[in-house]
This record gives C-alpha cells, sequence and structure tokens, in this order.
C-alpha cells in the first residue's frame, strides 16, 4: 500500500473553477477605502459638533437645522450615513462569521444587520433630503434665526 | 514550479519574513485586532441609536432637543469621552491596518505605538475641552 504524503507548506492555490464576481475580496477593499474617507468624514464630524463653539453644549434643533439646509453639509452627511452603515454592518458581519458556530444563527444575525443596515440608510436620507427647517406651528425660539424672515 | 517560486519571493517582499498568520496571535497584533473588533461593535450599535435621535429632526424641534438635551447631561458626557476614545483608536488602528496590507507589515508593532501615541495626543486635545463644554453648562 502506497501512500502518496503532499508536500509540506504548498503555496495556496485558488482553485480555478470559481468563476464570477469575488464579493469576499470586493468587501475587504470597500473596509479599506470607505474606512480612509470616514476618518476625515468623522473627525470633521466630531470637530464641528464637539469641538467648535461650545460642543455638545451647543447641540439643538436648531444647529441641526442650519446644518441640513447647507448643501455641504448635506452631502458630507448622507456620505457619512451611507458608507458608515455600510462598514459597520460588514464589520459585524465578519464578526457573525467568526463567532456564530449554527448555520441558522449566523443566517439570523445576519439577516438582522442587513435589514438594520437598509432601513436606516433609507430612513437617514429620507430625513436628509425631506426636511423641514421651519415647520408650521413650532415655537420660534426653536428655529434657526432665518425662519423668522420667511 | 518557476511560476511559485516566483509568487513566494514577491510575497516575501511585501510582507515579513515570518510564517503567515502569526501578525494577529500574540502580543501587540493580537491586542489590537481585540480592541479594533470591541470598538468596532461599540460603535456599531451608537450609530444605529445615533440615526435614530437624528431622525427626530423629521418629527419636531421639541422632540429632537428632548431627546438631545440627554446628551448634554454629565454621564453622557463621560459616555461621549468613551465614544471619541473608541472612535479615535478604530480610525487610527484602521490606517494601521491599511499600511500592514499595502506597505508592509514589518513595523505593525511600531505602528501599534504610533496608533497609542496619536490617540494620546488626540485625546488630550479633545477631553478638556469637551469636559469644560459639557460640566459648565
Amino acid at each position: 500500500m502506497t501512500t502518496t504524503i503532499e508536500a509540506p507548506r504548498s503555496p495556496y492555490a485558488r482553485s480555478p473553477k470559481k468563476r464570477g464576481v469575488n464579493w469576499e475580496k470586493w468587501g475587504w477593499i470597500y473596509m479599506r477605502v470607505s474606512g480612509v474617507v470616514l476618518v476625515v468624514l468623522i473627525f470633521g464630524h466630531l470637530f464641528v459638533n464637539l469641538m467648535v463653539g461650545e460642543g455638545v453644549s451647543a447641540l439643538n434643533f436648531a444647529f441641526v437645522a442650519g446644518k441640513l439646509t447647507t448643501p455641504f453639509w448635506m452631502v458630507w452627511d448622507v456620505l457619512m450615513l451611507w458608507l458608515a452603515l455600510i462598514h459597520g454592518g460588514n464589520g459585524m458581519r465578519t464578526l457573525v462569521n467568526d463567532y456564530a458556530t449554527q448555520r441558522l444563527t449566523r443566517g439570523i444575525l445576519k439577516s438582522a444587520i442587513l435589514a438594520a443596515v437598509v432601513i436606516l440608510i433609507v430612513l437617514g436620507t429620507l430625513v436628509v433630503f425631506t426636511f423641514d427647517p421651519c415647520p408650521a406651528g413650532s415655537p420660534a425660539d426653536l428655529l434657526p434665526s432665518f425662519c423668522s424672515a420667511i | 514550479m518557476p511560476e511559485q517560486a516566483a509568487t513566494l519571493t514577491s510575497q516575501q517582499k511585501t510582507t515579513s519574513r515570518r510564517p503567515a498568520g502569526t501578525l494577529y496571535r500574540g502580543r501587540e497584533g493580537m491586542w489590537s485586532w481585540v480592541l479594533h473588533r470591541i470598538t468596532g461593535v461599540a460603535i456599531f450599535f451608537f450609530l444605529l441609536v445615533h440615526i435614530l435621535d437624528t431622525a427626530l429632526v423629521r418629527v419636531s424641534p421639541e422632540a429632537y432637543n428632548a431627546v438631545i438635551s440627554s446628551y448634554q447631561t454629565p454621564i453622557m458626557g463621560l459616555g461621549e469621552v468613551a465614544l471619541v476614545a473608541a472612535i479615535v483608536f478604530h480610525a487610527f488602528n484602521g490606517l494601521r491596518i491599511i499600511l500592514i496590507d499595502f506597505w508592509n507589515a514589518k513595523y505593525q508593532k511600531a505602528m501599534f505605538y504610533v496608533v497609542i501615541a496619536l490617540w494620546v495626543v488626540t485625546m488630550l486635545a479633545f477631553v478638556p475641552r469637551h469636559l469644560i463644554n459639557v460640566f459648565s453648562h
């Protein structure tokens, strides 16, 4: 009886049969590309909201209304929303794949992550693009100063 | 096979000379990985809550102000220090991971201490100013 012993530490070879898009590779690339952009977006977000002026104490509806009526901050916030949620969702997917041992558990957890990501992206995007900075009937002292000019 | 030999040499040029798979086992490589996961999960769950609370601007100014005022209490002020600490570590260590992948894994330990140093500097710039804003209002 002859036994074939494979060469130890043979280099990893990808099977040539696999075709189609390598989603894991693109996910890996996405984490790095979005990560770099998110460092800039989130550090800028934290600086403007927590460092400038009186920081967290100055946050209120009027402050957010001022930002969400400026195209620059609308684009900034929507980019941050999409990039961060997909980055975070994909990161959570990695953890589920690592730690959930049952196939069913993995399926349930990953579906929950996907649902949370999709719902919050839709909600957040709708909020930014349908925002009304001067809702009718609201007390003027809660609204941004430009509302009184209308 | 000359083709495989060529692949190996190019791999050895771009990564460290250790056998594959040891970068994340033990010491700096492992602890940075552990911290990256813990901070990542914490930031993800904060992100979920933060999008929901910000969405209240679409409900009414009163609703948004009621919730945001809870972010301005001393306890939440300390929570924000923890949040920023997690974000800053995750950000700098993420850049370190990119440098390990695309530049050179040889310097991963040194880069971990650079991450710690940058984290300390950033927190020194943020924490006093933030705590003054929280506790003086």
